[in-house]
């Protein structure tokens, strides 16, 4: 069966071009860069090139280009560092929608003793910059905000957090894990002192992540071993997957204005067909600071697992926010920090969309996805009862 | 993702019995919108009192709907007195299993049939009205009591499996991990307090012997006689086909002893002694 994939904030497909990239550093040229020799030397050569390759999609000095296993990584590390740079400093500000990444690392740092102020957002998703400004105090060691989220596709203002971060002399970090390739970014045009980013979010492989430190930043760090990534970051490169990740940074470049013009017209067309073809459903988060690729659709009265397997069997590959896809027992904590009502949440669709994907994907979901949710509206007992359940979940 | 059996996915891509009977004998509705899955059911007896129709309606995952409809086809041309008798475990079976985390999806099933059951007798469902335990999705003490009792559950993870209870905020972890304690300590055998006297864990280990061990044996054509217990070193002699198999140290150790360590004491260690 054909696969229609519309699960890339998931991960995506390793581009051609890049896995060409790839194919020659793990058989023929398996030197170490930090070797004496010129087999060595030739593979550092070429990861200084594509150290330049990512500097070049955010605006940034190579210098200030750390690479890390994966986005996970990245922002452990940024946090960690803020810290033990900041040894006095016991606070840190960030929001209830990160990604568990963060979400999970401030949980494990409150145990340490660490007071964590999570903002909340408002039920189109968005975060209010007063209120953030007001969190940040003396004792704030690091403010970290996502530049946009995984499951809505809504972006925070994180440049305006950063300024006002650095206004009072606080560390800004943010994972841009699903910002990068998808919007501009230039680092040189705001005073973001850390970035995440992550590989195969972007056509490169899994397994490698950068993490972009701000020149004169203080810094410490996670992984303590060898010289590499001067000494910021010990551990032997993952040196195919970094000459992959340079040659998709390049690429995605080159598609920033595909992926706002033809992505994004798919995008709305799926998401407008979807809500004009099927009763009582929903966009979630703000559609307007919003990714291009991104569409998040709740559906009343039904439940998001039953829909990803029956599109499943259409070929259809999308996520969802319900509790059942998890292994958790309750729906998606963004979702839940938005207060969509019960009747909403369950059901909740995230389409994620790439440069790969044609207008004839779009037009064969747009045809066959309301027999779907009709067919589970069917064996619904809350479908066409009437009265609706209007709960409203507290984060 | 999960990893559902064929039988699952069937039931689940072509339910049975969907819809709702008009004028229903017994009817009922478990579990709410918030919770994430909800189930209704109705059924209607024939004149010899057996169920001639079954109907459901699910909101709910894949495993939920799959539950529901393999509930309604096993009780189809059950007599109210042998669908009384449908166990979750039983819905689970005939699904070929589910995954641990999805448990409470064949729970609901079963409190399905029984609260459809007990409306058709015009009762009220025993043991289900209590104490709210769990906030998040209003589970009750006496509902976690039976659980565990019924499935033996040791962990809180295990209760919220089976009853989603503790799944939510988890604020309610401690309060059930007392219910496990306190029902575990009253089921057969538990850890006995105060410690047995000589007299009792000798009759005790002879006891286990006698109805857990050599039963399981004999199936395999071996058999063990208790020699003596010196402490808490328990002596055996392997008889029949124990007697010359290569694996029979295995089975004393891996069977044997845990048995003996899990019904009588955990500090028994068993030996072997020439017969």
């Amino acid at each position: 069966m054909t696969v229609i994939y519309l699960d890339n904030n998931a991960t995506t497909q390793v581009d051609a071009a890049v896995l060409e990239a790839m194919l020659p550093y793990y058989h023929e040229l398996y030197g170490n860069p930090s070797s004496m020799h010129t087999f060595g030397g030739q593979v550092g050569r070429r990861l200084r090139e594509a150290r330049e390759q990512v500097a070049a999609l955010l605006g940034a000095a190579p210098d200030e280009i750390i690479f890390t296993s994966c986005g996970s990584e990245s922002d452990n590390t940024a946090i960690r560092s803020a810290l033990a740079t900041f040894p006095g400093r016991r606070h840190i500000v960030t929001s209830r929608v990160e990604h568990p990444a963060i979400n999970a690392l401030v949980a494990h740092l409150a145990k340490e003793g660490y007071r964590i102020t999570e903002l909340p957002v408002d039920s189109q998703g968005r975060l209010n910059l007063d209120q953030y400004d007001q969190a940040l105090t003396p004792d704030t060691a690091i403010a970290s905000l996502m530049w946009a989220n995984n499951e809505t596709g809504v972006i925070f203002p994180v440049e305006q957090a950063a300024a006002l971060a650095r206004n009072k002399g606080i560390l800004f970090h943010t994972d841009a894990v699903q910002a990068v390739g998808k919007i501009p970014i230039d680092l040189r045009q705001n005073s973001i002192d850390m970035l995440s980013l992550s590989g195969h979010k972007l056509h490169a492989a899994k397994g490698v992540g950068v993490l972009y430190v701000r020149k004169g930043t203080k810094f410490a760090p996670l992984l303590i071993g060898g010289h590499q990534e001067k000494g910021r970051r010990g551990g032997t490169e993952n040196v195919p997957s970094i000459i992959g990740l340079g040659v998709a940074c390049q690429l995605a470049a080159q598609r920033m204005d595909e992926e706002n013009t033809r992505v994004k017209a798919l995008r709305d067309k799926l998401e407008n067909a979807l809500l004009a073809g099927i009763p009582k459903s929903r966009v979630n988060g703000d559609r307007v600071q919003r990714l291009p690729n991104t569409s998040n659709i709740s559906f009343e009265s039904i439940e998001g697992e039953a829909i990803l397997l029956l599109i499943n069997e259409l070929g259809i590959c999308a996520s969802s926010g319900s509790a059942c896809t998890s292994g958790s027992l309750q729906p998606s904590h963004v979702l839940r920090a938005m207060g969509v009502p019960f009747t909403m949440a369950h059901g909740s669709i995230r389409f994620s969309l790439s440069v790969f994907n044609t207008e004839r994907e779009i037009d064969y979901v747009v045809e066959k996805f309301p027999l779907v949710i009709e067919k589970l509206r069917a064996l619904s007992p809350y479908w066409g009862v009437g009265e609706a359940v209007c709960a409203t979940m507290e984060g | 993702m999960w990893e559902y059996s064929d039988k699952v996915i069937d039931h689940f891509l072509h339910p049975r019995n969907v819809g709702e009977l008009e004028g229903a004998d017994g009817e009922a509705m478990v579990g709410n919108i918030a919770c994430g899955d909800a189930l209704k059911l109705t059924f209607k007896l024939d004149d010899q009192g057996r169920i001639q129709e079954a109907r459901f309606k699910t909101f709910g995952c894949a495993s939920a709907i799959a539950s529901a409809s393999a509930m309604t086809e096993m009780i189809k041309g059950l007599t109210i007195e042998e669908a009384a008798k449908i166990t979750d475990q039983d819905i689970a079976d005939y699904l070929g299993g589910l995954p641990k985390e999805k448990i409470h999806c064949s729970v609901m099933g079963r409190e399905a049939l029984e609260k459809a059951i007990a409306h058709y007798k015009g009762e009220v469902v025993p043991g289900v009205e209590g104490k709210v335990i769990c906030e998040c999705f209003g589970v009750t003490e006496p509902e976690i009591e039976r659980a565990v009792r019924d499935h033996n559950l040791k962990s809180v993870e295990e209760v919220t499996n089976y009853t989603k209870a503790g799944g939510g905020c988890g604020g309610c972890a401690d309060a059930i991990q007392e219910i496990i304690d306190r029902v575990q300590a009253a089921a057969p055998g538990a850890p006995r307090r105060p410690p047995l006297t000589n007299l009792q864990k000798i009759r005790l280990i002879e006891d286990t012997i006698q109805r857990e061990i050599r039963p399981a044996l004999q199936q395999d054509g071996g058999d063990l006689e208790l020699i003596d217990v010196v402490g808490d070193r328990v002596m055996v002699a392997t008889r029949g086909a124990c007697a010359s198999c290569a694996a029979a140290q295995l089975t004393l150790k891996d069977f044997v002893e845990a048995k003996l360590k899990e019904l009588v004491a955990p500090e028994l260690r068993v030996e072997e002694v020439a017969p």
